[in-house]
Parts: structure tokens; sequence; C-alpha cells
């Protein structure tokens, strides 16, 4: 009798726990944790973390605390695949990540088919051309930021030529075919075009190779440590500026690595936590006190996109948690500071899932990224 | 022609430090019979040294070396092979390939634990300027390289040579019974060459982890290259290491950029298999006969 008791209350017990779990919002962040893209994923991660914690804190998601797993891709897409179907088997809400393009894409289809939501870390431009109708953006594509740096290659930088040194993987591809169509259209050459491999250590050869091209700007297009190595090398060899790139070369990441070979940098940046808007600056020194770093566009990526399904659940689907009505709403939204606070920025999504905000032209000085431009919005969306 | 003598000069300084970590691996064969899986590694660690002595004793960089090269010194010289080596040299080879197998991952994960996987940034031992040579510009940062990586393995050939305890250790090297009948203390000579080896991986770790970042990960394709140089060059002659490094950093440089970035590695290994077939004792190296 007493066993039975006992039993009962067990079984009682786990009723209780499963209904309380049941009432969570479970979120996964997939994502590379370790491997090649380390920095950017966990960056990304910690960003979602610090969502997580400030928004459970207040009560949670519609009253319903978040359950938040994390899975590390390793940087492999092998990896991604299998840590995908694991966050899958728990029931997820909606995933943040993966950052690298190329785990986007081996997994991007698993989510697809179990209509599952998703808010993306990858940048690569054919991402969203894919028909997905459940992947989100969290920054923008390729095809939005590269005719904005030919533009100010050409207008600015007076540049005829351009010297491409870029990564051989999806991210890396998609930019640079971005590029040339950007430069194809706005009438500047590309004097070298030299491909180089994810993870790569040595770049003495792939930079003498750049240094003999003898072009007016040097575009540097990797992730960022790679970055870092190739800026070395470039002031090592003495390469002549101006150095271009997008938001991996100007993360704060790249700059600590590059040091003094960082400076006089410039590039447009999609996102950036030096930007000049008081939530960034306030985001960013509660990210620095939080981690004891300071984040990068990539943290901002993960902190937003957990904001923004804050939001919709709450807003949208006033507090369901049903995940074709949260793709739907989330085709063609904008959400403004004054909806929620900690988007940050105003960020519009259009119906295939690309992301639009302001965006910002910046240079490396003393070892900062600094603002030089604001740039507007490409268009609007619903609010 | 000034591409050739620039991709010439970064790749002796990159073979340079292939080299050196190459002269360990033939050092501990020719002494000790051992096979140091872990070499990259060894490559990788001192740097985190000098980073936890610049980051967590506030010392400066130079003060930091110093400090790091005693911890390497001993932890990668004394203690690998009193721990390591020590327990496993009676059964052979093979165990001792298999524990330095299992070390590297340690190691590798060990700093991945305790400092993080981002890779850090690590100060270069000269300013990033270039002089102009025959018309080539070339970076003073390598030339600092390979001059830092020549005068070391002269050194170690003027110790070998040049000093008695040198001479006792090549006796230990090329027959350590006969040694050991000389009245030479055979097992001082070989910890000897464990510090040594510790010594050259901490300049080797200084050199390269300017241009490599300081990272977790460095040790994987160093250990892989030095390995394939030693191999190339000779694993049982420290002037085959020296060869098979410089070749393969230049082969390597010149594979980068004349054919292909991706198969840079593929020309090594195409090099490693010939030699392999055609002469398994390496460049240099010298035919070695064992009773079975």
């Amino acid at each position: 009798m007493r066993q039975l008791r006992f039993g009962l209350l067990l079984s009682a017990m786990m009723l209780v726990s499963g209904a309380a779990a049941a009432e969570d919002v479970k979120l996964a962040y997939v994502g590379e944790i370790s491997g090649q893209l380390a920095v950017s994923g966990g960056n990304f991660r910690d960003g979602v973390i610090m969502a997580v914690e400030e928004i459970n804190a207040k009560g949670g998601i519609a009253g319903k605390k978040i359950d938040l797993q994390l899975y590390d891709t390793q940087s492999n897409p092998s990896v991604a695949r299998a840590q995908m179907q694991k966050a899958l088997d728990g029931d997820v809400f909606a995933v943040l990540g993966p950052v690298l393009s190329g785990n986007v894409k081996v997994t991007m289809q698993m989510l697809q088919q179990a209509e599952v939501p998703h808010l993306i870390g990858g940048e690569a431009a054919d991402l969203v051309t894919l028909g997905d109708k459940y992947l989100f953006r969290t920054s923008f594509g390729q095809q939005v930021g590269m005719p904005k740096i030919v533009a100010h290659m050409r207008d600015n930088l007076k540049a005829k030529t351009v010297g491409l040194i870029w990564v051989n993987n999806d991210f890396g591809k998609a930019g640079r075919d971005q590029l040339k169509k950007a430069l194809d259209a706005a009438g500047l050459k590309l004097a070298a075009d030299i491909s180089t491999e994810p993870g790569q250590m040595d770049f003495a050869a792939d930079v003498v190779k750049l240094k003999a091209a003898n072009a007016d700007v040097q575009f540097v297009y990797s992730n960022e440590e790679e970055c870092a190595r190739i800026m070395r090398e470039i002031k090592k060899q003495g390469v002549k500026g101006p150095y271009v790139g997008d938001t991996t070369l100007l993360s704060q990441k790249t700059i600590e690595l590059a040091a003094d070979a960082a400076e006089g940098v410039q590039g447009h940046v999609g996102l950036t936590s030096d930007a000049p808007i008081k939530a960034v600056q306030d985001y960013k020194d509660r990210f620095q006190k939080r981690f004891n770093y300071v984040s990068d566009h990539n943290g901002i990526k993960g902190y937003t996109g957990v904001y923004a399904i804050k939001y919709i659940v709450e807003k949208k689907l006033g507090g369901k948690l049903d995940r074709k009505a949260f793709a739907n709403a989330m085709h063609g939204l904008t959400i403004t500071p004054n909806d929620e606070p900690n988007i940050l920025i105003e960020t519009s999504w259009d119906d295939r899932g690309e992301i639009d905000r302001i965006s910002f032209l910046a240079e490396v000085v003393k070892g900062k990224q600094t603002i030089t431009k604001i740039l507007p919005k490409l268009g609007g969306g619903k609010s | 022609m000034t591409d050739f003598i620039q991709l010439f000069v970064s790749g002796l300084a990159t073979g340079g430090i292939y080299a050196l970590t190459a002269v360990g691996f033939t050092l501990l064969w020719q002494t000790s019979q051992t096979i140091n899986f872990a070499q990259g590694e060894f490559v990788m660690l001192p740097a985190f040294f000098v980073l936890i002595g610049m980051g967590y004793f506030g010392m400066p960089f130079w003060l930091a070396v110093v400090a790091a090269m005693i911890v390497t010194v001993i932890t990668l010289g004394v203690i690998f092979k009193r721990l390591v080596i020590d327990p496993m040299i009676t059964h052979g080879v093979l165990p001792i390939v298999i524990a330095t197998i299992g070390l590297a991952i340690l190691m590798k994960e060990g700093v991945r634990e305790f400092y993080g996987a981002d890779a850090w940034p690590f100060p270069p031992l000269a300013a990033a300027t270039n002089i102009t040579i025959f018309g080539a510009a070339l970076a003073v940062q390598s030339l600092v390289v390979l001059a830092v990586s020549i005068g070391a393995v002269i050194v170690l050939q003027l110790f070998l040579n040049g000093t008695r305890t040198g001479r006792a250790m090549q006796a230990t090297a090329q027959n350590a019974n006969v040694a050991r009948l000389l009245g030479i203390p055979v097992e001082r000579m070989i910890l000897y060459t464990f510090m040594i080896n510790a010594a050259l991986v901490m300049i080797a770790s200084l050199l390269i982890t300017p241009i490599y970042l300081a990272k977790f990960t460095n040790g994987e394709l160093l250990g892989l290259y030095a390995f394939i140089a030693a191999i190339i060059g000779g694993f049982n002659q420290m002037r085959g290491a020296i060869v098979g490094g410089l070749l393969l950093g230049v082969v390597d440089n010149f594979t980068a950029a004349y054919i292909s970035t991706q198969y840079r590695l593929v020309v090594p290994l195409f090099f490693l298999i010939v030699i392999i077939l055609f002469r398994p004792q390496g460049l240099l190296g010298r035919v070695e006969e064992r009773t079975v």
C-alpha cells in the first residue's frame, strides 16, 4: 500500500512537471559553438542567452518561461544535421541559428518539413531564394550589402579596380558572386579574384597575388579569424589600401585579432554594437557586463531574434504557440523599437524572410569601429 | 620575378618553423625511438603559456616568454618524458604513438576548455615593415622568422658537435648500449633531448603564432606538416628534417600561388608518397636495418 501511494505520488509529480514543461516556450540554438566559426556562433549564442535570461526574469513570453536548449554544430555540416534532428526531436517551437550559411543550407529542409520557424544567422544571398517559408534572417543577405559597398568604393574611394580575396565556403562564394554582380553593374573591374580556404592559417601566397594585382582597393571577404590573418599578412607585406569589406572585416573580433593591421579598414556593416543608437549602446553595455567581452553583430542577431519571437507570439498570436501562424505573421512584418524596445533598431521582413534595417558605413579608427554614415532602409513592411 | 622572390622567402620562413618542429621529431626518434604525435600541439601550447603570463600575471611580453620557456621545458620536456614516455618505452613504438595521439587530444581539448575556442592575438617578434632586396619588397617579419629558425638550428648543431654533452647525446642516438658501456649517462642524455625538443617547440610557437593567431587547433596542421617534413628529409637525420621543412614551406607557398590554395596540401602529400615509394629513408636519411 505504501509502495502504491509512493507510485501514485511519483506519477502525479511527473504529470505536474510534464504539464509545466508543456507550458514552456521551447527554443533551440543550433549553431557553431566550436570549430572554425566558434567566434561568430559563440556571439550569436550569447546574444540568445542574454535575451532569454532577460525575458524569463520578466515572466517569459506571454507568461510562459523560455526553455532554451543549446546544440553545437561544431561548424560541421554533418554534425549540424544531427544536432538539428535532436532539436526537432525535442519539439521546439522555433530554432535560432545556425550562423554558418553552409550549415543553414543542410538543415533548412529539415525545419521546413517539420514546419518549424528558424531565425538564421547565415548571410549567403541564396538562402532566401530556396522557397523555405519558415526561414527568416536576423541580418542582411549579401545581395543587400554588396551594392551599398560597391557604391561606396565607386563614389567615395573613386576606385576603378578591386582586388578581392574571399573564403571558399557557401558564405564566401555567394558573397563573391554578389560583389561581382554589383561591380559589373557599377562599371568597376575585378583585378584579382583570389579564393582561400575556410580555416586557412597562412595567407602569404594569396597576399603576394593580391599585391601583384595592384588594384585601387583591396576587398577582404572571409570569416572573422581569417579576415584578421589576411589583414596581418596584408600589412606585413605592405599591400597598399584602402582595405574594404563587409561586417566580418569590421567586427570587433577581427579588429581585436588583427590589432594594428585593422587600422583604416572601412566598409559596410549591417549591424554593429558601435551603432550610434542608445538602445544598441545599452545592449552593448549589458552584454559586456554579462559575458565580459564586447558583442559583435552576431550577438545582436541572436538577441534581437529572441525578442522578435517574443513580440510575434505576444502581439500577433495572442500568446498562442502556433508555428504556421508565426511564420505567416512574420512575413511582411515590421517591428519598431516602440513596439518592442529590445528589437533595438526598426526591422522588417519581406515575404521571403529577407530582413531590412538601416545599415552603416564604418571605418576602424584607433582600434575602434567608427560609424561614418547611416544608410537608410531599403523598403518597409506591415507593422 | 619579384613575386617569385617574395614567395620563396615567405615559404622559407614558414618552412623554417616546420623545420624546427620536424627537428624535434627526429631528435626524439633518434635518442628514444619516440614518435611524438602531439608535436603539433606542443607548438600550440607554449603560446598560451605566454598569453597566461601576460594576461593573468601582468608580465611584459619578453618576461612572459622567458617564464613560458621555463614552463614549457619542464612540462613538455621533463614531465612529458617522466609521465608519458618512460612508462611506455619498454612496450615499443606503437603504445607511444597511441599515447601521444591521446595526449594531443587532451592538450587540444584542455586549451579549448580553459581558454575557449576563440583565436587570440599574439604579439609579433618584429614590426610589420618591408625591406627591398632585388626589387622585391620582403616582410621583415618573414626575415626575422627565417633568421631565428636558422639561428636556433645552428646553435643546436654547435651544441651537439662542439660540447661534450652534445657528443654524448649523439653517441646515445647512434647506439645507446655502447654509449652506456662507455660510461655515458644515457637516461640523462635522453632527458636532455626531450628538454631540447621542448625549447624548439617553444621557439616555433613564438614564430608561428603571430601568423596563425593563438588557437587550440593550431597544432593539427603544423604537426602534420612537420611529420611530412621529417619523413621527406629523413626521420633519422636532423639535417634531413631541416631540408624537409624548408622544402615543404617553399613548395606549399608555390602550390598556393601558382596552382591553387585548395590543393596546397596535395602537393606535399604527393611528395611524401613519392619519397616513401622510391627513397623510404628520406632525402638525406640513412638506411636502418633492424633485427627481427
